[in-house]
């Protein structure tokens, strides 16, 4: 019998999140059996693509408390399951919730943790996981003991394989675990701009510096970004500054990024920025001064007046 | 002996303590993050550098050595010297703003001082709520101080004071000045005395705002005193001693522009490193060409030698010891290695350096200053001279 | 309100990290070590809280040696005393919650402050296991806290684009995020000199913490290094455009 890695799914709008995919790809990759939870309205109707991705089983309950988020609640319907498979890795995505998820478990199981993973691999009985550390300036691979053992998956790095519709996942139901009285959700408060693309999981980042020189200029960072269908992201200037709130950052004391396509506008490019974007998978860097060290870690640089350049570029991309 | 005991009575230690580290460190980071990016524009417009002045004095870097009975942070010369560095790195001006405040203001209240004098005006300064002004040199008499002619006159309980200043920081925004006055040129520096006056005194007139070269934003003014009345109390220290309190606090105050001036020179060889490796010529970075490295190379054992010397004779003030000869090596030499390290680092910056588009010009212009005021380099010569020729 | 705060020292960001021979660690020879950059924030929002509540913030920390400069950094901006667990191997992150935990059962704790992450270790996962180990709420990367009374109401950002707002009973452990009580203050001069007068306490860690490292470094490298980038040839803003995009779409294949 091959061994159980159970992946804890994220559902939204009735299908599994990208990073779910991406962990589900994973998994399917490391030759397990590959088990999916999924939690909250739409459960079921996502287990199929989570099937077609490669879960023999989908752990289900639809329960729309769980659309709320409840820590204590999660942590113990996960925790049953992972008992009920006797799972041999659990694989969390990297976002806050699955963070806390997958913190709050392996403390429970006294278990190896991996923190943001961008890859894993079978090592005998176990498992060695590849991890960026010092901001990203340094890989280490870290050999994992025990089990389980879990993994935390840094969304938008790894690939997801082509869905095989052929392949489906057996449905079942999971019980829900007991809450925590101490902690309640008061509010989800969703933002002005759902519509737009979230900066954590985009595909294309297009992201201002303090060369856009004021806030009343940053509409130029928002038009690109529609243009090219992307997030938009910010200095930690232009965030201190008060032009974009701290979710808009990028880099050190920020977020880090690992979109497709990253758009460096205006940005020179410390240190403290490449941190959080230099894992990207092509990089732009729009930027007047040929010395900027953005340059450095770009692959297209364009040496312009980002007021001239930008709105042409804009153009081009919607001709 | 030993070998164990012999490191351990070492006495040389060129480790700084953690606090002084951890002074270093947050003077570094207010300075890159909220001094530096406003220097260029504070030597553009000269107007006093207030929400600096304001935000150091909130951390305390206006009363540094001042005890805490008087709201200082009662620390000692070393941390001072820290601080003037990093804050004169980015902003030379405010270096010196900041340098003049502490020991040209605070220290010879501290030292000859009434408890009147002191309890009224040092938390005052520490506190940054008021800023002070040193005013010894005239439009006649720059190195040879004694040669002054702004007249002090005892009249019943008040002196009256007249003549001129020149060149003295600070005066836009200082409501206290520290006024050097004799009562007859002919006896010179034998009846020199100190007094305190006041912004607004009648008589009292703070001239046009100087077009310097250098540390533009530093409010430097001549000034005016035509039949000056202040009372006796506003006297420091001795009548006729305030020759000696001139000397005394200039002692203290060239480690401050010492300090001023590896900051500068430590701004230039940091620029002149980071441009180096950006800027790229036949096909690489010019930080590869040798004869850039010497020029960094150059810069920065230099500075290195200037720093240890300011380091020492802010320790030998702080150990109790003479440290005159010492102050006048580490300003001497610090401010010759400053003005050269910003003539290598614009050559290094090459055509750029020479434009106001990087700040290298503009240190070229702060540091030249620091050969000059609180003591030419000559006169620094001279101070170490008297002091090799009378100590043998 | 007795608030604990849970501080590591990390490599300075600017620093170059240099793998050692061995390639299972860096090369700490010259490296600055610095108070966590997002411990900062955490260390300011309880300092901020005990300035209006009353009470006492004590800053705890795992490491070695050198780990007590971080403290010392700490009571100048903020904490009123320290606790330095003294443990220079522990580097797994269950073993440095467990080390944690451990200790703060002992001390009064109304509300325990975790950062985001280590610069070192990029985890973020000290703060649930310190939940789950002292048995508190846990909510993780908190961008707003109010507390009230035996509560706390906190707000955060999640992925979606919504903000989850919570009520807390405390004691409670909260992960702060940058900006939950605005930038970071800077150590006054005076309160250098305080710190000097304030305690911290030197302890060795309980349990086996050697048991808990379930996670080993094995190997340390670089990141492949990104092939050289070219510039975007083009004699007008357009031009250049009409380049950038033919590459993204044919070279690059992006979009």
């Amino acid at each position: 019998m091959s061994k159980v890695i159970l992946v804890f799914g994220q559902v939204r709008n009735s299908e599994p999140t990208r990073p779910t995919l991406e962990c589900l790809s994973l998994a399917a990759g490391l030759g397990g059996d590959v088990h999916c939870i999924l939690l909250g309205t739409g459960a079921k109707a996502a287990a199929a693509a989570a099937g077609h991705q490669g879960a023999s089983q989908v752990w289900a309950n639809e329960d729309a408390s769980f659309d709320k988020w409840d820590l204590a609640a999660v942590a113990n319907t996960v925790d049953a399951a992972v008992k009920s498979t006797g799972a041999a890795l659990v694989l969390v995505p990297a976002t806050t919730h699955g963070k806390e998820l997958a913190g709050k478990l392996a403390a429970r199981h006294s278990a190896a943790l991996a923190s943001e993973v961008i890859g894993v691999s079978a090592d005998g009985d176990g498992f060695k996981a590849v991890r960026p550390v010092y901001s990203g300036k340094v890989r280490a691979t870290v050999k994992l003991s025990g089990s389980p053992v879990f993994a935390t998956v840094r969304p938008n790095v790894l690939d997801v394989a082509a869905a095989d519709s052929s392949k489906t996942a057996t449905v079942n139901d999971l019980a829900a675990g007991q809450g925590d009285s101490r902690i309640q959700l008061v509010s989800v408060e969703t933002k002005g701009d759902t519509g737009a693309v979230d900066l954590s999981e985009a595909r294309v980042v297009v992201a201002g510096g303090r060369g856009l020189k004021g806030p009343e200029n940053f509409h130029l960072i928002d038009g690109l970004a529609t243009a090219f269908n992307g997030a938009v992201g910010a200095s930690r200037m232009v965030v201190d500054a008060g032009w974009k709130e701290h979710r808009y950052q990028v880099g050190q004391t920020g977020k880090v990024v690992t979109p497709e396509l990253y758009v460096a506008v205006g940005i020179s490019g410390a240190i403290q920025h490449l941190v959080g974007m230099q894992n990207s998978g092509c990089i732009v860097a729009i930027n007047n001064n040929p010395e900027a060290p953005i340059f450095k870690v770009a692959d297209y640089g364009v040496v312009a007046d980002l007021f001239e350049f930008v709105p042409k570029l804009a153009e081009e991309l919607k001709a | 002996m030993s070998v164990a005991t012999m490191s351990q009575n070492a006495g040389v230690c060129f480790n700084l303590s953690d606090d002084h580290k951890m002074v270093r460190d947050m003077v570094r980071k207010l300075a890159t993050e909220e001094i530096a990016p406003r220097a260029a524009e504070y030597d553009r417009s000269r107007e006093f550098p207030w929400d600096n002045i304001k935000k150091m004095a909130e951390l305390g870097l206006m009363g540094v050595m001042v005890p805490e009975q008087f709201g200082g942070a009662a620390m000692d010369t070393l941390a001072y010297v820290l601080i003037i560095e990093e804050i004169s790195k980015a902003c030379a001006a405010t270096g010196v703003i900041t340098a003049v405040q502490n020991s040209l203001g605070s220290y010879p209240i501290l030292a000859f001082g009434t408890d009147e004098q002191k309890k009224k005006w040092l938390p005052l300064l520490a506190s940054g709520q008021k800023i002070a002004a040193y005013a010894l040199t005239e439009p006649g008499s720059g190195s040879d101080a004694a040669g002054m002619k702004t007249t002090c006159v005892l009249d019943g309980d008040h002196w009256v004071i007249n003549g001129q200043k020149n060149w003295i920081t600070n005066s836009t925004a200082a409501e206290l000045f520290v006024v050097y006055a004799l009562k007859d040129p002919a006896t010179k520096h034998k009846s020199t005395s100190c007094f305190l006056i006041e912004k607004g005194t009648p008589g009292f007139t703070i001239g046009k705002h100087e077009e310097t070269m250098g540390v533009r934003a530093s409010g430097t003014c001549p000034l005016t005193f035509d039949n000056v009345r202040i009372p006796k109390e506003n006297l420091l220290g001795e009548e006729n001693k305030g020759f000696n309190i001139a000397m005394a606090t200039l002692d203290c105050g060239r480690i401050g522009i010492a300090a001023q001036a590896v900051g500068i020179a430590q701004a230039a060889l940091e620029n002149a490193i980071k441009y180096s490796k950006e800027r790229a010529q036949f096909g690489k970075a010019i930080s590869e060409f040798q004869l850039v490295q010497e020029m960094l190379v150059n810069m920065a054992t230099q500075i290195e030698a200037a720093r240890l010397m300011v380091w020492q004779a802010a320790c030998k003030r702080d150990a109790g010891e003479k440290f005159g000869k010492e102050a006048s090596m580490a300003k001497w030499f610090a401010s010759e290695v400053a003005v050269k390290a910003a003539l290598d680092s614009i050559q290094v910056h090459g055509g750029y350096g020479y434009s106001k588009e990087y700040p290298v010009e503009r240190l070229l212009r702060d540091a030249k200053i620091t050969q000059i005021y609180e003591g030419t380099s000559e006169v620094q010569k001279l101070v170490i001279a008297r002091h090799l020729l009378s100590e043998g | 309100m007795n608030i604990i705060a849970c501080v590591r020292q990390t490599p300075d960001t600017e620093t170059v990290i240099k793998i050692n021979g061995a390639a299972n660690g860096i090369e700490l020879d010259g490296v600055k070590l610095v108070l966590g950059p997002y411990d900062e924030y955490a260390l300011e929002a309880a300092a901020q809280i005990k300035e209006k509540s009353g009470g006492e913030v004590t800053a705890v920390t795992v490491g070695g040696e050198k780990a007590a400069e971080t403290l010392r950094h700490c009571l100048a901006v903020g904490a009123d005393k320290a606790v330095h667990i003294n443990d220079s191997g522990a580097d797994d992150a269950l073993a440095i919650a467990t080390a944690l935990a451990n200790q703060i059962k002992k001390l009064p704790h109304d509300l325990v402050f975790v950062s985001n992450k280590g610069t070192d270790s990029d985890r973020g996962a000290v703060g649930p296991m310190l939940g789950e180990l002292l048995g508190l709420p846990y909510v993780g990367l908190v961008t707003e806290i109010e507390v009230e009374g035996g509560s706390a109401t906190v707000s955060r950002d999640v992925e979606g684009g919504a903000k989850e707002k919570f009520k807390v009973t405390l004691p409670a452990v909260i992960c702060a995020q940058k900006g939950v009580r605005g930038e970071p203050r800077y150590a006054s001069l005076p309160a250098i000199m305080k710190a000097k007068k304030k305690p911290i306490e030197t302890v060795s860690p309980e349990g086996d913490l050697a048991s808990l490292r379930k996670v080993q470094v094995e190997k340390l490298e670089y990141p492949p290094a990104r092939p050289p980038g070219r510039m975007v040839p083009g004699e007008s803003a357009a031009d250049k455009a009409k380049e950038l995009v033919r590459l993204l779409r044919s070279e690059a294949k992006v979009i």
